[in-house]
């Protein structure tokens, strides 16, 4: 009971410096927690979407852009190309399968993309999992069908308010505008089960759909945004490549996906490094305050320690009882801290979704749940190494009276 | 019980060199014994204490106690040795202030025998603070303070009991019933007691008392 019992009274008599150190022990865990299982899970899951197809054609222009675009349904298209390009590269005996998509309307901000069923009848969005409607609803029609259906990806369903039966008027442009509304009356037909990608952001109706949608301009009406392709040999992709984007000057052809979406985290690098810069900072400081506040609270307590020693306390039980004390409150740091990263990570795996539909999972396991904590306590205890010193140190006879 | 020959510390003088404050050739208590050492103040008498205590090293001699040659052990057997055969009483009574009056003397007994709740409780019943066992010091009256001390000092059930001025902080009523109750609490464990005082009041009540200045003497060493 010895040193529980003196490491919980000394916490006490130092509350408010304890919370306060434990306060940003636990900022700093939980934000290095929370920045690493961002990082990890989207870049894990914004490759897990990208697995889906290996090649992107669409207009000449970036081939990032194209990627996020077609696949991501982020940033805008680099341009349209003919329908003949898309029946070209479908008849290519390298290609598998070729899904036309075409864009350029939304409902209330939510992305209107036009496609065919083979997207949700051939495609498989995660290893073995195929696109399904709720029970009630069904796809829509093939390819060149003129009924105004529309098909609702989960999350944007949930936004919107919709349901089957529900219909609505497409909006011009990529962003939503009042002004931009289109005549056509589009019915829902059915709701998508949730993918965790960001096809549960999207209202889907078949190709014609948006080529014709009233407003648009019918010289460009069998144009499509870009082609979703799968390939029947990964090796290929370096064949395509070279005849669209070396030989050929009018499209891209961004492949392969993979890479594409890597480059992606690689630009956007230095962020997550920020991020985890400000975080060890915060947690040096965290463990420096571990160590200013024990240290500043040692003059006060050698007295309470040298009468410990009188009581026949070891220097190192004393030494001991300090370190443990700086650990202590690197334990209620880091068990404040998995809080606060539950909290983080719910808040930003929420906008994450909002703004990309990919869905990070606050509940998933990662080592750094672990890993994180623990250091945090061994970086305390150490922070309590000087004070502890200090402590051992302590001469008894001298500081319990003075020398007659 | 307790024997001590050629003991002698010194500490750096600020003129230079060093001030001798303990020089004792041979002193000696029985088992059980209960001594006054009579001592004004700044005659070394509470330096005396802390080298029988162990919380002082000696610049040379031996202190025995109950046999075991304290001067000859390492540091951390020297603090176990204090904490089982030893109890001190200090002036100032030196409670722990964060902690109530069972925790202080649980405390006195986890470097010890080992912490046994029933006896803590059991003794501070004896010095009368049944009522007061989950109060903290700043609670307490100075004499209820002092009753806190004698308890955690018998905790260990010492062999020795070391008391430095313990009336000193005490008014006259309290202080002769305070040292009664010393005593008898020190009779009743087997304990022997070596008390310094200047406080002649104090010193009239020992069958046995000695001067310290006939024991400790000292000189300047440079």
């Amino acid at each position: 009971m010895t040193l529980p019992l003196i490491i919980y009274r000394s916490l006490r008599q130092h509350a408010l410096s304890t919370w306060v150190t434990a306060g940003s022990i636990a900022l700093a865990c939980g934000l290095l927690m929370c920045v690493w299982v961002v990082k990890t899970q989207s870049q894990s899951a914004f490759r897990d979407t990208a697995t889906s197809f290996d090649a992107v054609l669409g207009a000449r222009g970036s081939k990032l852009q194209l990627v996020l675009n077609a696949i991501f349904h982020l940033e805008a298209s680099p341009g349209n190309l003919p329908y003949s390009d898309y029946e070209a590269i479908r008849r290519h005996p390298a290609v598998k399968t070729a899904i036309p998509i075409a864009v350029g309307d939304n409902l209330r901000g939510y992305r209107i993309v036009g496609t065919g069923v083979e997207l949700f009848a051939q495609v498989e969005y995660a290893s073995g999992k195929k696109f399904a409607v709720q029970a009630g609803g069904k796809f829509f029609g093939p390819e060149n069908s003129e009924a105004k259906e529309a098909v609702a990806g989960s999350f944007a369903a949930e936004r919107l308010g919709l349901k089957v039966g529900d219909t609505f008027h497409p909006f011009h442009g990529l962003a939503y505008s009042e002004k931009e509304q289109h005549a056509d009356l589009y019915t829902v037909v059915g709701i998508l089960s949730p993918t965790n990608t960001p096809a549960d952001r999207v209202l889907w109706i078949p190709l014609q759909g948006v080529q014709r949608m009233s407003g648009h301009d019918p010289k460009t009406a069998s144009d499509i945004s870009a082609v979703l392709i799968q390939l029947r040999a990964p090796a290929a992709g370096i064949m395509l490549d070279l005849l669209y984007n070396k030989q050929g000057n009018r499209l891209t052809l961004a492949y392969p996906v993979g890479t594409i979406v890597g480059d992606l985290f690689g630009k956007i690098a230095w962020f997550d490094r920020v991020l985890t810069l400000v975080a060890y900072l915060v947690a040096l400081v965290a463990a420096g305050s571990v160590l200013a506040s024990i240290y500043n609270s040692m003059s006060a307590r050698q007295r309470d320690l040298a009468i410990l020693r009188s009581l026949g306390a070891r220097r190192r039980t004393i030494f001991g009882t300090v370190v443990a004390e700086a650990a202590c409150i690197g334990l209620l740091g880091a068990v404040a801290g998995l809080a606060i990263y539950f909290a983080l990570l719910t808040v930003v795996a929420g906008v994450i979704r909002a703004q990309t539909g990919v869905v990070l999972s606050v509940t998933a396991w990662h080592e750094v749940l672990v890993i994180c904590p623990v250091a945090m306590i061994a970086l305390c205890a150490l922070g309590g190494v000087v004070p502890a010193v200090k402590a051992y140190r302590t001469p008894v006879a001298e500081t319990l009276a003075p020398l007659s | 019980m307790l024997a001590i020959t050629d003991l002698r510390k010194s500490f750096p003088s600020p003129e230079g060199g060093r001030a001798e404050i303990v020089n004792v050739s041979a002193f000696a208590l029985a088992a059980g014994e209960q001594l006054a050492l009579r001592g004004e103040s700044g005659s070394g008498k509470t330096t005396f204490l802390h080298l029988i205590a162990g919380i002082l090293a000696a610049d040379s001699g031996k202190i025995a106690i109950d046999g075991v040659d304290m001067t000859a052990l390492p540091e951390p057997k020297r603090d176990r040795l204090r904490a089982e055969k030893t109890g001190y009483i200090f002036q100032t009574f030196n409670l722990l202030q964060g902690y109530t009056c069972l925790e202080n003397v649980l405390l006195g007994m986890s470097f010890g025998v080992g912490a046994d709740r029933n006896r803590a409780r059991a003794l501070l019943e004896r010095v009368g603070l049944s009522a007061r066992l989950n109060h903290f010091p700043r609670q307490l009256s100075t004499g209820q303070q002092q009753r806190v001390a004698v308890a955690r000092a018998l905790a260990n059930r010492p062999k020795l009991v070391l008391a430095d001025e313990p009336t000193g902080n005490l008014d006259h009523k309290h202080a002769g019933e305070s040292l009664a109750l010393i005593r008898e609490v020190c009779r009743e464990n087997g304990a022997a007691l070596l008390l310094v005082s200047h406080d002649e009041e104090v010193l009239g009540r020992f069958e046995r008392r000695r001067d310290f200045a006939e024991i400790n003497k000292i000189s300047v060493l440079r």
